[in-house]
């Protein structure tokens, strides 16, 4: 009996190395060419230790597009957006889950009823609502358009349900009022949910294509997506050089994920299982 | 009495103004639009100032369009072949990464990485390796014999095989963490008691984790064919749609249709569709949730 568990936790064990493995190569490859000679890269077998190393692509592609500014704006649309997706949220969640109010259900129901619309079917009034306020081509299209989400109510909504209410109900009578609650009680005891909403929010911000696709022309104002793309279509066969573009790119999200990948987790979970 | 009702007028006042900042923008820029584009599709717009009233013609330009027709099948396609094996794949991973072993953090981050990692860097990662001539992949299967590989992306038969490839891999890691959540549920007795009367755990496999997980399997199938219909950034950036319209799909055609071509009212048209398919599988959804939520 023990030897037999023991045999299915070794082919549990190479099963998963396996796996992984197969899911980390794309990314070991994408890092070990980006330190190779351009005409290196395609030498097979692999080289997985470049023979003639070279740091020459971090630097190049430095110069090659203006990454420093794609870095500026998108980290500026990330926070933006995030923080003011959190505000908003927990605020309108609040209500939600703690107050009673003429019309609750159907606003409600009005979040829920759009919150598995995929916004492609509804982006071309949104672009018409956008040209007609003069802001194509503006980082302030896409803030205001990502930033009022019905993901972000829901899932802090769900979050809020859960604490007693008798919490609230005992501030009350000490006197404090409905604002005080939201942000002396709730807000502090939201960490969780707030660090869930925040590495959602992160990554779908800083990893947007379509969005700024869609309404970002000037070079000055792309996001990194952006500009890692029409870089790649248009120096299609610098390969290393683009493998370290793209290594650039995805360093902020691997800080994130490693930093707050439980919230990421249990985010995923409670809105998938519950939702 | 009037005390009373000036003192509930107040807090309505007070639950509103916590809605307020994000209905407002939420409505603006959600709701409204969701309306206006079945509204939009009976009118003709070039993102000029005029527009006129067409009626039903957009939809008949629609049926009649063949990229429309195209675009369609693909995203059928794309669908059926990224919605089962991811399926299958991620229960797969769940059940193995369930069990007790040490390293379960190490390893799922592993498998869920892909799923947060930008898609541009996918896209281009993906077509070095499976370029045609230099790819190590195509090399690796010239190494065993095979003298005329696929060419991927470049060719018209295998491009959407290998975008469905990429999906797969990118998405599997996050719908193994909802089975995952899933499997947790499933009280450990029920695994107990099945083994002291002697099933095999294959069978404790069909005949407790597979009935249990229906729900899950249900809602995982239901949003995986949503992310499939609305499929875009990977096939964007992977072929742009090509070779020729190998890999046109549905919003490929609704951007294309607006953006490059202005028939802002055409792509309504197209957009509605999608709304359309969405909602059934929605509605579909709701009254599965209702039949569990009965049942348990």
């Amino acid at each position: 009996m023990k030897a037999k568990q023991r045999t299915t936790k070794m082919i549990i064990y190479i099963l998963l190395t396996g796996i992984s493995v197969i899911m980390l190569v794309p990314f070991a490859w994408m890092l070990v060419s980006s330190f190779k000679m351009n005409k290196d890269v395609f030498t097979y077998p692999i080289e997985w230790w470049p023979k003639q190393f070279t740091t020459d692509n971090y630097v190049r592609i430095w110069q090659e597009i203006p990454l420093l500014q794609y870095f500026f704006n998108t980290t500026k649309l990330t926070v933006i957006i995030t923080m003011i997706q959190l505000l908003t949220s927990t605020f309108a969640a609040y209500a939600f889950a703690k107050l009673e109010f003429p019309g609750k259900n159907t606003l409600f129901l009005a979040y829920i009823c759009t919150i598995a619309m995929p916004w492609q079917s509804y982006m071309i009034p949104q672009f018409m609502i956008i040209k007609k306020l003069g802001l194509v081509n503006t980082h302030l299209s896409l803030i205001i358009l990502q930033s009022f989400t019905a993901f972000g109510v829901f899932l802090i909504r769900q979050f809020y349900m859960e604490i007693p209410n008798e919490i609230c109900e005992a501030a009350r009578i000490d006197g404090m009022s409905e604002y005080g609650i939201y942000a002396k009680i709730m807000l502090p005891l939201s960490k969780p949910v707030i660090a869930t909403l925040t590495i959602f929010s992160f990554t779908t911000v800083w990893n947007d294509f379509m969005g700024p696709l869609i309404y970002i022309n000037s070079d000055r104002l792309k996001t990194i997506q952006l500009g890692l793309r029409s870089f790649i279509t248009e120096y299609s066969s610098e390969y290393s050089l683009i493998m370290a573009g793209s290594i650039v790119a995805l360093i902020p999200i691997l800080i994130v994920f490693a930093c707050l990948q439980q919230y990421f987790v249990e985010g995923i979970a409670t809105t998938g299982v519950k939702g | 009495m009037k005390l009373l009702s000036s003192r509930k007028a107040r807090n309505n006042l007070v639950a509103y103004s916590f809605i307020a900042p994000n209905f407002i923008g939420y409505l603006i820029f959600t709701l409204i639009p969701v309306f206006f584009t079945l509204v939009l599709s009976l009118f003709d717009w070039n993102a000029g100032d005029q527009f006129s009233f067409v009626g039903i013609k957009n939809y008949v330009r629609m049926i009649h369009n063949s990229t429309f027709k195209i675009s369609f099948w693909n995203t059928i396609y794309y669908a059926i072949g990224t919605v089962p094996v991811t399926m299958v794949i991620s229960l797969g991973l769940a059940k193995l990464l369930n069990a007790p072993i040490k390293g379960r953090t190490a390893f799922r981050s592993a498998i869920f990485f892909p799923h947060v990692a930008a898609v541009v860097a996918i896209a281009a990662v993906w077509n070095m390796l499976f370029n045609p001539d230099m790819g190590p992949v195509n090399m690796f299967l010239k190494g065993l014999g095979i003298s005329n590989p696929p060419r991927w992306a470049a060719s018209t038969d295998w491009a959407m095989p290998v975008v469905i490839l990429a999906s797969i891999w990118r998405n599997a890691g996050y719908y193994m963490i909802i089975y995952l959540a899933g499997l947790q549920g499933i009280p450990y007795e029920l695994y107990e008691a099945a083994k002291m009367d002697g099933a095999s755990g294959w069978q404790s496999f069909r005949r407790i984790t597979l009935p249990m997980l229906t729900p899950i399997t249900f809602f995982v199938s239901i949003m995986l064919t949503i992310s499939c219909f609305k499929v875009f950034d990977l096939i964007y950036t992977m072929t742009e749609g090509g070779p020729g319209r190998a890999t046109n799909v549905l919003v490929m055609h609704i951007y294309q249709s607006a953006f490059t071509e202005y028939k802002f009212g055409y792509a309504s048209a197209v957009a509605t569709v999608l709304f359309v398919l969405v909602l059934v599988i929605t509605l579909i959804q709701f009254r599965g949730e209702k039949k569990w939520a009965n049942n348990m």
